[in-house]
């Protein structure tokens, strides 16, 4: 029988885990299907859903599957506690609350006619995955696209095949490097701002969506203004302690924005007076 | 086929500098080429020149007892390689190791150190460009040392 | 974009116009009558009552209920009831509850849950049908604070069906204050001490107790058709001019009394361009990070969520509590949390309170009800704090 999805946002919806794939050591990609008979529902590049996992807790995770793919949705999930190590350990068939989806997307609109350089630090390439398949899926209305992608060492590396596979599309750029090498690593190493320099960019017609952890966020912005890119065509997407998403509980408040309902992406513009204060 | 002179010239690196001084840096510079596996320089040895990546691929290692070389950076198309070569006591620092097949114009560091001692104005120039590469190092080499992906 | 469309239509604004020149008089005794109109149409009267050696909010059913008599002696970290030389029945300011208890409930389950198979049910989780409400004794301020939360909790990007299904048939009574605390400053705020005619009728009835020689009463006014209603169910008689000039009397009384204020005129880029203040480490060296402010703060809403299930793991709960900035928690995210001295909490509650809120809200965040200044056990002053940083004082309490 089908079930008409109510979209109370303060109600979690069971969907169901269809599989659980390990990209690292200690992160997993899950994809979920809407119960039989469930409508699925879509979701803008960038937007987060709250998982929750029953009697242990809810957490927000980014989408990071395809928005074209409008009956699954699928998160990738580094364990770090208990509620992303119980997320990651649910079997096949499992049912993990979903609700959402929540906040404002990356600017894929604006961003038509453009070139695209996604820069990824670690888990971060997660939410910009989304971008990367609306720009491939829709080639024709976009310039070049560049994916710097910055991971701790090569075994930590998300997305191996896609990433490659990405690297042959027409005019589209893939770099790649790690804060540590190891021994069999043969690509580049050093942070991820050291890629800039190989990066073929256009700064005037270039719109930039970063995501990764804030510090790095942080450099990578100075970086992309020092090429020439504009404050408001770089994006960041900011993360905070959230415990409702719908801009109720106040945890997730940055200076005046609640990154839940005003962000998570942003503008540098936006930011910038913001990323320079200690403890804000 | 691009000449040395228009390469070197051509380069950030060397913008702006006088062509006197680029025609000298001509004078001493050479194509070279390293195989991939080859070690361009090692830890210890003395420090006379200096390269422009061209094209291919360098890891910077450093060894640790008990450790295999440990590759802290990489380098690649339009990187300059070394700069021991314009500071006492001009013995490189660490291992430079061709990763790919690399070919590099090689400067003369020993002969450019040398002019810059007795020109002081030429010194600036050169030391203000090098200031630049070492402060932008630094600044990638301490992100690297936060370990900002690491799970705390 | 779907969530939005979770947007539950709004209770419809009264377009009908109310006269609200006409006021009447009330004997004391007849706001019994009063109360008791109000429960024969089903109302949960809510009013103040004495309580552990406070004026707090609870249930009452009749007059026999209220503080007559008492009045609350308030200071920075001070509070005690005292006796009055009359019997006025709202002779009092603020106690350290306000209507957010009702409206904004510190517990709530927001929903429960079974599991089935592998996978699990949200219960039907209808609440039960509530009684509406009735608050007797709504301060000028209270119902500003009333305002601020409904902007917030109804009229953003969401809507809060909790605080809607409280809010909406909430029937207020005001009653404005003929005497301050020196705490009090919501003149400066511009919130009171009087009631303020509205357009957007918040408010049900407003009263103002009189005590001259024409005896105790209440000079009476509606503020909406509905409470024109229930005023004609008790027996009122025309109020005078002399009625009228004594209660101006009174509320002007109450406004000049004031000795503290905020200057309000640029306190958001105040705030915003002194994040690195010393004054914040001179009060970061005073607080204790208790979160008493806010939990007397009438309009701060921030709460948590705790999911909780039981030993055998079939049923499980979500439940929403209150929650403060000020905890160590807060602002937790792995790896730990952003704001971990006590400056960067009391920094934060302060600047959003008066600033940031503008920016979120349209409007302060504060009311100017001063129950921050008497709930802190030490006495932070939060109109202190704000001209101290804008004389550039770092110098701490007298």
């Amino acid at each position: 029988m089908a079930t008409a999805v109510t979209y109370d946002p303060m109600l979690p919806h069971p969907y169901l885990v269809q599989s659980v794939s390990k990209e690292t050591p200690d992160t997993f990609t899950l994809k979920l299907a809407p119960e039989p008979g469930a409508n699925g529902g879509s979701f803008r590049p960038g937007q987060f859903s709250m998982l929750w996992v029953f009697g242990v807790g809810e957490l927000p995770i980014s989408i990071s599957g395809n928005p074209a793919e409008h009956d699954q949705l699928v998160y990738t999930v580094r364990s770090v506690g208990q509620a992303t190590n119980a997320l990651v350990s649910q079997r096949v068939g499992a049912g993990v609350g979903v609700r959402g989806p929540f906040g404002t997307g990356w600017p894929v609109d604006a961003a038509r006619g453009r070139d695209v350089i996604v820069v990824a630090g670690g888990i971060g390439l997660a939410p910009l995955r989304p971008v990367v398949y609306e720009v491939l899926k829709h080639r024709g209305d976009y310039g070049r696209l560049v994916v710097l992608y910055g991971a701790r060492s090569p075994h930590d590396l998300l997305y191996r095949k896609e990433l490659a596979s990405w690297a042959k599309q027409k005019d589209t750029q893939v770099l790649v490097t790690v804060d540590y090498g190891g021994l069999s690593w043969r690509g580049h190493v050093g942070v991820v701002t050291t890629l800039f320099k190989y990066a073929r960019l256009k700064p005037a017609q270039s719109v930039a969506m970063v995501c990764g952890p804030e510090i790095m966020m942080r450099f990578v912005a100075r970086d992309l203004l020092s090429h020439g890119l504009s404050r408001n065509d770089i994006y960041l997407s900011m993360e905070r302690n959230m415990k409702c998403a719908v801009g109720f509980c106040g945890h997730c408040q940055y200076g005046p924005h609640f990154i839940c309902k005003d962000g998570p992406v942003f503008t540098y513009e936006q930011m910038r007076p913001l990323l320079e204060k200690y403890e804000l | 086929m691009e000449t040395l002179e228009r390469i070197i010239a051509d380069h950030p690196f060397f913008a702006e500098l006088e062509s006197y001084y680029t025609g000298l840096l001509t004078g001493c510079a050479a194509n070279v080429r390293f195989q991939p596996g080859q070690y361009i320089f090692k830890e210890g040895e003395e420090a006379n020149e200096f390269y422009l990546i061209r094209s291919g691929k360098v890891a910077l290692e450093l060894f640790a007892p008990q450790h295999k070389p440990i590759v802290v950076e990489t380098l690649q198309d339009g990187d300059i390689l070394g700069w021991s070569w314009l500071l006492p006591p001009y013995l490189w620092k660490f291992h430079a190791h061709a990763v790919q097949d690399t070919r590099a114009i090689s400067l003369d560091g020993k002969c450019l150190r040398t002019k810059c001692e007795q020109n002081h104005d030429l010194g600036y120039e050169v030391l203000k460009r090098f200031a630049q590469i070492m402060e932008r190092r630094l600044e990638a080499t301490r992100l690297q040392l936060l370990d900002v992906y690491a799970v705390k | 974009m779907v969530a939005e469309s979770v947007l539950a239509t709004r209770e419809p604004s009264r377009s009908e116009a109310v006269s609200q020149e006409v006021q009447a008089i009330l004997a004391a005794t007849e706001l019994g009558t009063l109360i008791e109109a109000l429960l024969h149409r089903g109302y949960a009267v809510v009013g103040p009552t004495v309580r552990d050696g406070a004026i707090v909010y609870d249930q009452i059913e009749s007059l026999q209920d209220l503080p007559a008599g008492w009045t609350d002696e308030q200071a920075p970290g001070h509070y005690r009831l005292k006796r009055r030389d009359d019997d006025a029945l709202f002779g009092y300011v603020v106690g350290p509850q306000s209507w957010k208890k009702y409206l904004h409930p510190a517990e709530v389950r927001l929903w429960s849950a079974e599991r089935k198979n592998s996978t699990f049910r949200i219960l039907n989780n209808e609440e039960k049908v509530r009684a509406p409400q009735a608050f007797l004794g709504v301060r000028a301020c209270e119902l500003a604070a009333i305002a601020v939360q409904d902007r917030v909790l109804l009229e953003d990007k969401y809507r809060d069906p909790i605080y809607g299904s409280r809010r909406t048939g909430a029937f207020l009574i005001a009653v404005e204050c003929t005497q301050s605390a020196p705490t009090c400053f919501c003149r400066s705020m511009g919130t009171g001490p009087a009631v303020a005619d509205r357009a957007d009728h918040l408010v049900d009835l407003v009263l103002t107790e009189l005590q001259g020689s024409r005896g105790h009463r209440f000079l009476v006014r509606a503020g909406s058709d509905r409470g024109a209603e229930v005023l004609h169910e008790v027996k009122t008689t025309p109020a005078t001019d002399a009625d009228r000039k004594e209660a101006e009397a009174g509320v002007e009384k109450a406004g000049s009394q004031q000795v503290r204020g905020i200057d309000n005129s640029d306190v958001k880029e105040l705030l915003y361009r002194n994040f690195e203040h010393p004054r914040w480490d001179n009060v970061a060296a005073r607080c204790l990070t208790c979160a008493n402010c806010t939990m007397v703060c009438p309009t701060c809403f921030c709460t948590t969520v705790e999911d909780v299930s039981d030993v055998s793991g079939v049923h499980a709960e979500r439940w929403r509590r209150w929650d403060s900035c000020f905890t160590q928690t807060y602002s937790y995210i792995h790896g730990g949390s952003v704001r971990t001295s006590v400056k960067s909490r009391y920094r934060q509650w302060m600047t959003h309170k008066l600033a940031a809120w503008i920016d979120q809200f349209g409007s302060s965040g504060c009311v100017g009800c001063g129950r921050c200044i008497t709930w802190c056990p030490v006495g932070i002053d939060i109109t202190e704090e704000v001209r101290a940083m804008r004389e550039g004082a770092s110098h701490g309490n007298p």
